[in-house]
């Protein structure tokens, strides 16, 4: 059952030790999960780190950086079934790639290329969201359609907690609520949208409990407990898929880094606060579990590194040696078919690029 | 005198505004404590405090619309929109609200507001965030639009448009925000709404451009000076209302006009241009009006982005056809 909740929920304390609550919990996962949840959030993290340094040489654009974000983004998605749709916004790339996103894809949506935007046959991935909340009422539509045509899929909107505060949030919540539609919304609160803390974003002291007033479930959970944040993630659409509606999902985070690369946090965040989150890191807080009940042993550790940097190393080489689209692919699919100005310009472009 | 960046005359204006008029105040997503993502508020907050520089929440909607009550309430608002590409929220309040408030009243009420906002391409900048959508915003009548080119340009349009009665879109092409420095004088001063800038002189053809248009054209225009062709280069500055008299008067010496936008083609300002030197200044044309322009397709992500702007060769291009028709 799912209740509304404004006390976070938490299996996986920083120490790694379970709670009361999540011992249950953990005992019933397989320890192929358990890998998984490892596994997941290890490649995320690497892509994201080596996205980082790309960016400082150069070779891709602006980058929104996820570290410290992994478990909220890695569980979530793994509870997804293959027929779920994801609507993410641009730093959801850690959920895009446990959906099936291709990493050479993620690299190249922040090379600039549009490429990037599109998951292979059979993902439900839209793509990267970046005007704000935009993504949700958008969902809602999804699921309204997978209600109408009696399909079981879920439509799962990713979004900050900045994202609260604009109308289309609002909007969306509402709409899910009147319709009962098979719909989450994934809030990942880690406390800043850019330099404005949650407490100027918002007067409540949650997101979750928003979700009363358009009388949904809003459940609060710990956002680097990559268990609880699974649990509470498959709870919400089993929810969803038994006809009973959406769910407010705020998993409580934060972002280790800065909002861009082009942003400087130190500008708006002190270094006390920056440390008790590291203390609370959702990796290591795994790490930990693990050594404690010898899921994996440090040699499978640090063979899960290795591999994710080979994975990741891989990808770059695929995505910077791909070709370059010509200039006229400007014109491609802006339309099904080609109005005649266009056509004109189209044909113009060409013309230069023969010389 | 000082030497700024078109982002640190925007700041300076800004301060020079909340010192002298008890009235104005700023307001947007991460204006304050950060001082905006460009730093066009940087020290603000500091010198100002938060109830004359806020950091609202992320809701581009409720900044535009918090602004114009505040207007009508005898404030001066100056809101910022971080990107253009994310003014579309408050589309509806600029074009349902500020723009007609004071026809709805009858001239009892105004909206005396600027809303600021970054935009156009050339930075790399993710998708979404290099769009020029000036002419939705020219389009309505009630707004005045205007775009800078130069720092010193930046802060006396600035000016003028906080003093402005009537709601004035200010739109930051972002790709000039740091590429020159220039002397900006310390106090305050205004430039006028309404009036082009004659940027330089010539006979052979006249060319229309604004923001990061503009260096690009006087780039060209050097070149072809150098050829000993002589272009009329006019910075419109305003986009709403036109300078009419400097367009025309220059289409009347010239009889060639070359129009350069980023925005797509279809719809642009310069299909305005042209219609409007046809209808006052059509027995003087020796050429039809060209335009170099995007294309009409979605601004492109970065690694398109140069292909979708004008640049010098497609701009030699059209120069070459109105020369020699
Ligand atoms: C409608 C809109 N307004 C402004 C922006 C500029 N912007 C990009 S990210 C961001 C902050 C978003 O914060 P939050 O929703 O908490 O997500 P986070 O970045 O923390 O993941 C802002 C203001 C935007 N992308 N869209």
């Amino acid at each position: 059952m799912l209740q509304q909740s404004d006390q976070a929920v938490q299996f996986l304390q920083p120490d790694g030790s379970l709670s009361d609550q999540g011992r249950p919990v953990w005992e019933s996962l397989s320890s192929e999960m358990k890998r998984k949840f490892y596994e997941g959030m290890v490649l995320a993290r690497t892509m994201d780190r080596r996205s980082v340094i790309l960016q400082r040489q150069g070779q891709i654009g602006t980058y929104a950086p996820l570290e410290g974000q992994e478990a909220a983004q890695v569980g979530s998605a793994l509870a997804l079934a293959k027929e779920d749709w994801i609507f993410p916004s641009y730093r959801d790339h850690g959920a895009a790639m446990i959906a099936g996103m291709p990493l050479d894809r993620i690299l190249f949506y922040w090379m600039g290329r549009v490429e990037g935007n599109i998951a292979p046959k059979g993902v439900r991935i839209l793509p990267p969201c970046v005007p704000i909340a935009t993504q949700l009422p958008q969902a809602v539509g999804t699921a309204w359609a997978a209600k109408w045509r009696g399909e079981s899929s879920v439509a799962v909107a990713y979004f900050g907690d900045g994202a609260t505060s604009e109308g289309d949030f609002h909007e969306a919540l509402n709409f899910a609520g009147v319709f009962r539609l098979p719909c989450i919304f994934f809030c990942q609160n880690n406390h800043y949208a850019i330099s404005v803390p949650f407490s100027r974003q918002s007067a409540t002291a949650t997101v979750a409990e928003k979700a009363r007033a358009y009388n949904l479930p809003g459940v609060r959970v710990d956002g680097n407990d990559v268990v609880a944040v699974y649990d509470v993630m498959r709870k919400a659409l089993n929810r969803a898929r038994r006809g009973e509606g959406a769910t407010l999902i705020e998993a409580v985070t934060y972002r280790k880094g800065s909002h861009t690369t082009a942003d400087d946090a130190k500008r708006y965040r002190n270094r006390d606060e920056v440390k008790e989150w590291e203390r609370r890191d959702p990796l290591q807080r795994l790490e930990k579990r693990f050594l404690i009940d010898g899921t994996l042993t440090r040699g499978q550790v640090e063979t899960c590194h290795r591999r994710c940097r080979e994975e990741v190393d891989k990808a770059w080489k695929k995505a910077s040696q791909a070709k370059k689209a010509p200039p006229t692919h400007l014109f491609a699919h802006v339309y099904q078919s080609l109005p005649a100005e266009l056509k004109r310009q189209r044909a113009q472009v060409e013309g230069e690029a023969h010389g | 005198m000082a030497e700024l960046t078109m982002i640190q005359a925007i700041c300076d204006g800004l301060a020079t505004a909340l010192r002298q008029d008890k009235r104005v105040v700023v307001l947007g997503e991460d204006v304050g404590k950060n001082g905006g993502v460009f730093r066009a508020t940087e020290g603000l907050w500091q010198e100002f405090g938060d109830e004359r520089v806020i950091d609202t929440p992320l809701a581009e909607a409720s900044i535009v619309g918090a602004a114009i009550g505040m207007a009508i309430n005898g404030m001066r608002p100056v809101a910022e929109i971080q990107f253009m590409g994310f003014i579309y929220p408050a589309f509806e309040q600029i074009v349902s609200h500020a723009a007609r408030l004071r026809t709805r009243t009858q001239g009892q009420y105004s909206a005396s507001i600027v809303v600021r906002a970054p935009y156009g391409g050339g930075i790399r900048a993710p998708e979404l965030h290099s769009d020029s959508t000036e002419s939705l915003f020219v389009h309505i009548p009630g707004l005045k639009v205007v775009v800078p080119s130069t720092p010193a340009d930046a802060k006396g349009m600035l000016l003028a448009a906080i003093r402005d009665p009537d709601p004035v879109i200010y739109l930051e092409p972002m790709k000039l925000y740091r590429s020159t420095r220039q002397q900006v004088r310390q106090e305050a001063y205004v430039i006028p709404l309404g009036q082009a800038r004659q940027v330089r002189e010539g006979e052979a053809l006249t060319v229309l451009a604004w923001g990061a248009m503009v260096p690009l054209v006087e780039q060209a225009a050097e070149r072809w000076a150098q050829r000993g062709v002589s272009w009329d280069v006019l910075d419109l500055r305003s986009l709403y209302p036109l300078d009419e008299e400097a367009i025309l008067s220059s289409v009347r010496k010239t009889g060639r006009v070359l129009i350069v936008h980023e925005a797509p083609k279809t719809g642009g300002l310069g299909a305005e241009l042209t219609a409007l030197i046809n209808e006052h200044a059509f027995l003087w044309l020796e050429a039809p009006i060209t335009r170099v322009t995007g294309y009409d397709v979605p601004v492109p992500m970065f690694a398109l982005e140069d292909d979708f702007r004008p640049n010098q060769e497609r701009i030699d291009r059209a120069v070459e056809k109105v020369l020699a028709f």
